[in-house]
């Protein structure tokens, strides 16, 4: 088990070294010029040489790499360009929001998909089953903001049970969650239905029948439990996803999470604040996969980690 | 069982879509006397199964429907019984252990959970009361080191001890019908031998009546006291072991007889007599053993023989029996 951490955590540092070199090249590419942002349009071109000269952006591309790795491991992801901050301080503070608005979006996935995709199963080839498939449907190819707007103006605009948008108490999390969750829960629902369609054939599920337990445990225990196996790794893929992604919600329900700060430094091209998002992005898919695969075995004993 | 007719809807083969319902049980009646063990034979397809699990109900509905026919345990019809009702006798009058060991246990609990729940669903049992039943029933079943196994999952576990599990399992609430539809046949021979020895072991002990389905007549020879014999859906012969195996009087039977494997202990697989079993969808209107009866006779193809009981509770169906 430790041996087994301590490859994974290896790996981690890997994937992680990987990204951040992908993505400096790639930033390093863009046509923009870091020290003209700074100095401002009426910076004479000697000011914009000193600047230059003094973030080392005259330096090789190796050597800047260099530099940026060896601020990284002493936790200084450098200066945003626009706001004079550090991003790591400016990640730091939008993460509380995202993390929130994580959680409630996962739990709604899961509450909306597991329900769904359950009574999905039971009720397979009749109606109620069709009917649910065409929501899962549209919920997943639905846009965000299509869902998220239609929501806000349903419940927060004529019926007045949310705010219309912000961050603070609970009721703030619920509409953006539910999007989310509405979204992602037609993944979710799907994969519980063709999982939980499969299990319920298998002859263990015969087994609890002829032992006489009732319709209703049988699918929430006997299956339930072998049909949300695969789920694990999704919701481990999940936690990356909504790190990252949940860009568009965030801005309609002007929710200061790191979507918004990624916006922002994208259309601005802050580029230490764009390396600083997506080197947290990738933090947070490695640990989320992580987690799944230390949590599968919990869910299914024939499951060693190796 | 008196007269029990079942059909199914038709499903697609491959290339075709069949569509028709189908009789695939023609009328099947049979009597199992307490503390009898009685053995179903006949060859794959012919029905076994699917009368093994009309006893408590297990088929799936649809595509399954019972046309006709009572199912009487201890004067009750069991198809009439309610949803709840049902559930009170499976697992609890009537047990059931299935030809598959290595798939019929859930994965992810352990034995002992599983066993236990059969208690826990049927017994005011407490905890503690639970285990104690739960490992007297695996040194019944004659597991060994019975603390650590209840522990295990069934992944830990070979198929011989797994199928010995499911036996536990079904005998926790001590039924008076244990159906074991082919309980060796995915177990290697000496397996096979310790697990129907075991079983009727605790017939003498528990007094039980065991529908034994199986492929193998040498297994009816040494452990069952009658034998219902089927064929394309239907009982063909039925009667006590020693008139049966003496002087089988249905041409299918008989068949079966002579081309087993004698002086070896009579452990042998079905032999094949030559010909295709009708299926379901397409059977003749007379005897369906027609175009594979030495003995047939014109009448064969238009009439079917009735089930007609002779002496010794020897009954067959055929119009023209071996002597
Ligand atoms: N789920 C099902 N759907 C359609 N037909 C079935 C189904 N289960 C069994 N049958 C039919 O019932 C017949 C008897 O099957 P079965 O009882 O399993 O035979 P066996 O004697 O080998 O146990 C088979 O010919 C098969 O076509
Ligand atoms: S009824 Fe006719 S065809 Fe059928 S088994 Fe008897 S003799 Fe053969
Ligand atoms: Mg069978």
């Amino acid at each position: 088990m430790a041996g087994y951490l301590l490859r994974r955590i290896i790996q981690a540092l890997l994937i992680l070294l990987g990204v951040t070199a992908i993505t400096f090249i790639l930033l390093y590419l863009l046509p923009a010029d870091p020290a003209r942002q700074i100095a401002g349009r009426s910076a004479t071109a000697a000011t914009v040489q000193s600047i230059r000269q003094q973030l080392g952006l005259d330096l090789p591309l190796w050597q800047q790499y260099l530099r940026y790795l060896g601020n990284l491991v002493q936790g200084d992801m450098g200066r945003s360009y626009i706001q004079r901050t550090e991003v790591a301080s400016l990640v730091w503070s939008r993460l509380p929001a995202t993390l929130l608005l994580m959680a409630g979006a996962i739990v709604c996935e899961l509450v909306i998909g597991l329900g769904a995709g359950i009574i999905a199963a039971v009720r397979r080839g009749r109606p109620t089953d069709t009917a649910i498939m065409v929501a899962s449907f549209l919920g997943v190819s639905a846009p965000q903001f299509v869902v998220g707007i239609l929501l806000l103006y349903v419940f927060a605009v004529q019926l007045g049970w949310f705010p219309i948008g912000g961050y603070g108490t609970f009721a703030h999390l619920v509409l953006p969650s539910l999007t989310l969750g509405i979204l992602g829960g037609g993944w979710y629902s799907r994969m519980t239905r063709s999982s939980m369609v499969d299990v319920l054939r298998q002859d263990y599920i015969r087994t609890a029948r002829a032992k006489g337990a009732t319709g209703g445990r049988i699918v929430l225990v006997h299956a339930l439990r072998n049909a949300v196996l695969p789920l694990i790794a999704m919701i481990g893929l999940d936690v990356g996803i909504f790190m990252s992604g949940a860009v568009v919600v965030e801005s309609v329900f002007g929710w200061p999470g790191i979507g918004q700060l990624t916006w922002q430094a994208i259309q601005q091209v802050d580029i230490p604040v764009i390396m600083g998002v997506t080197l947290t992005a990738a933090l947070f898919i490695v640990l989320g996969n992580l987690l799944a695969d230390l949590i599968a075995p919990l869910a299914d004993p024939r499951i060693k980690l190796r | 069982m008196e007269d029990l007719t079942v059909s199914f809807a038709g499903r697609d083969e491959p290339g075709r879509r069949t569509g028709q319902r189908a009789n695939v049980l023609e009328g099947v009646g049979f009597t199992l006397a307490i503390g009898a063990i009685v053995g179903l034979v006949g060859e794959s397809g012919c029905g076994k199964s699917v009368t093994a699990m009309s006893i408590l109900r297990l088929l799936p509905s649809p595509p399954s429907r019972v046309e006709r026919g009572r199912v009487l345990f201890e004067g009750v019809d069991l198809l009439t019984l309610d949803e709840g009702a049902m559930r009170d006798m499976r697992g609890n009058r009537v047990g059931m252990i299935f030809q598959e060991p290595m798939t019929s246990l859930n994965p992810t609990f352990t034995v002992g959970w599983q066993i236990d729940e059969a208690l826990r669903l049927h017994t005011p049992l407490g905890r503690k009361e639970r285990h104690q039943r739960c490992l007297e029933l695996l040194r019944l079943v004659g597991i060994g080191a019975p603390e650590r196994r209840l522990a295990q999952y069934p992944h830990e576990l070979s198929g011989g001890l797994r199928q010995r599990i499911m036996i536990a399992m079904a005998l926790a609430c001590e039924p008076r019908l244990l159906v074991a539809d082919e309980p060796t046949t995915a177990l290697d021979v000496t397996i096979q031998a310790q697990i129907l020895d075991l079983l009727a072991g605790i017939r003498e002990r528990l007094g039980m009546a065991i529908l034994l389905i199986t492929h193998d007549l040498g297994v009816v020879a040494e452990y069952c006291d009658e034998v219902v014999v089927m064929y394309a859906g239907r009982v063909i012969e039925t009667a006590p072991v020693r008139p049966l195996f003496a002087n089988p009087r249905h041409p299918y039977t008989a068949g079966l007889l002579a081309s087993m494997p004698k002086l070896d202990g009579g452990r042998g697989m079905l032999p094949t007599i030559p010909g295709m079993v009708p299926s379901p969808g397409s059977r003749p209107v007379g005897c369906p053993f027609t175009d594979r009866c030495p003995n047939a006779l014109p009448r064969c193809r238009t009439e079917m023989p009735p089930l007609e009981i002779g002496p010794d509770r020897h009954a067959f169906a055929c119009w023209n029996p071996v002597r």
